[in-house]
């Protein structure tokens, strides 16, 4: 597939070394041959063409790439495809199916929890696990959880919103 | 290291999926050890540290951001080497040591001669550590770990860690570590030992103060002047102490 999110050409020169590696994401085996110094953001964008997980700053800082590894939220900018081997991930994509929206983007759309979305995916799957380990958070409990997440538009106080909603209506289902 | 271009090895082992490195404990004899494979977020839930190790428990917490906590470890941060990382201050401050483990089998390195220069360490290349310790603590310990940082996940402008260990009320050992303001760790060992063989006095803290003050090697930048980030040192050094008293009234 040739188009505008395909970033670099997938193909390795001959010379590199690759890894098999196979990779359940969204719940669905996945395979591919990567260079090891390939990161797993790129991994999803690049090879799965998952391009919900967005790169942001690369360094860790801005969790726009946040995944959820074996059902932890981690930023994938800074973990690479081989460190995937045999693991779970999960991506925005996997919140719900095409025609469906999950609780959790639900409360973004109600509580206009995103303006420019760039940092929309990594923010839900941070909210994501919050809400499983505490399905009832307090403002602060969730702006200590998405506080490895920043959004430049500065909306907080809407995503801060947002997962409130999500809670709620995650409690009444 | 890599993605700063601070290095460029040509191979990286991963240590991830090597098994039995993921705990902390307590030993009989009351030193807690931290494996390698043992993340930030693990210690920052942990009940054991809560109860038993309080300048490791104030510190967790504020370990880079909770995402990066999940995949951090306090190994990694000492290895790492940062004179800004916030474990290598808590480490100094409790005496602890690493366990190094290489072809030659295992030796121990205190904290504060691992670390040789920004991001330097004194491990062999061909050792990795595989624990890292904090003693037995002589008598019953307190402390806590301060941080300023512009915003969550920024490196520390300055972060102070000390930690005493109290027999009968008196200060039987002190340490005190500091982060941010200097080309590596500090150990503030003067501001540590005139609070050691007294109860703690708002004079003795002063003077803990005044000393971890003179102990720090602040360069001006965008995150401070020098100036503000030595009186912060001591700041957190009297606001931490001064803790610990208020503590204990209330305890009475």
């Amino acid at each position: 597939m040739t188009s505008l999110f395909q970033e670099v050409s997938p193909g390795a020169a001959e010379d590199t070394p690759t890894r098999q590696i196979t990779v359940t994401v969204n719940g669905e085996s996945r395979t591919a041959v990567v260079e090891p110094r390939l990161v797993l953001a790129h991994l999803l964008r690049q090879a799965f063409h998952l391009t919900g997980t967005h790169t942001g700053c690369d360094t860790s800082n801005c969790g726009a790439c946040t995944v959820l590894f074996d059902g932890t939220p981690v930023k994938s900018c800074t973990m690479f495809a081989v460190q995937a081997d045999g693991h779970e991930v999960m991506t925005v994509e996997g919140l719900a199916g095409p025609s469906e929206l999950h609780a959790i983007q639900e409360g973004f759309k109600e509580e206009h929890g995103l303006q420019c979305g760039f940092c929309t995916p990594g923010m839900m799957m941070a909210s994501k696990a919050l809400l499983e380990e505490n399905p009832n958070p307090t403002e602060d409990e969730i702006r200590w959880a998405l506080s490895g997440n920043l959004c430049r538009c500065t909306g907080y106080q809407n995503i801060v919103k947002a997962v409130m909603w999500a809670a709620k209506k995650l409690e009444d289902q | 290291m890599i993605k700063l271009r601070f290095a460029s090895p040509e191979m990286l082992v991963d240590i991830n999926e090597i098994p039995g490195l993921d705990y902390h404990r307590i030993d009989p004899d009351g030193s807690i050890h931290v494996g390698a494979l043992c993340r930030h977020a693990d210690l920052e839930r942990s009940s054991l540290l809560a109860s038993r190790q309080p300048t490791m428990a104030s510190a967790a917490p504020l370990v880079a951001d909770p995402i990066v906590r999940n995949r951090g470890t306090l190994v990694g941060s000492l290895c790492h080497a940062d004179p800004q990382g916030d474990w290598a201050s808590v480490m100094v401050s409790l005496d602890g040591l690493v366990v190094a483990e290489g072809p030659g089998g295992k030796r121990s390195i205190p904290v504060k001669d691992l670390v040789r220069g920004p991001f330097q360490t004194t491990l062999a290349y061909d050792e990795i550590v595989v624990e890292a310790i904090a003693p037995a603590p002589k008598g019953t310990p307190a402390g806590g770990y301060l941080k300023l940082e512009r915003r969550v996940g920024d490196y520390a402008t300055v972060g102070v860690a000390v930690s005493i260990d109290r027999d009968g009320g008196k200060v039987t050992r002190a340490g005190i570590g500091l982060s941010g303001v200097g080309g590596s760790t500090i150990s503030a060992e003067d501001a540590a030992q005139v609070l050691v063989g007294e109860s703690l006095t708002a004079e003795s803290i002063g003077e803990a103060a005044s000393l971890s003050a003179q102990a720090a090697q602040p360069r001006s930048d965008h995150r401070g002047s020098a100036s503000y980030k030595r009186h912060l040192v001591s700041v957190f050094t009297t606001r931490i102490l001064t803790g610990l008293i208020r503590l204990e009234e209330e305890a009475a």
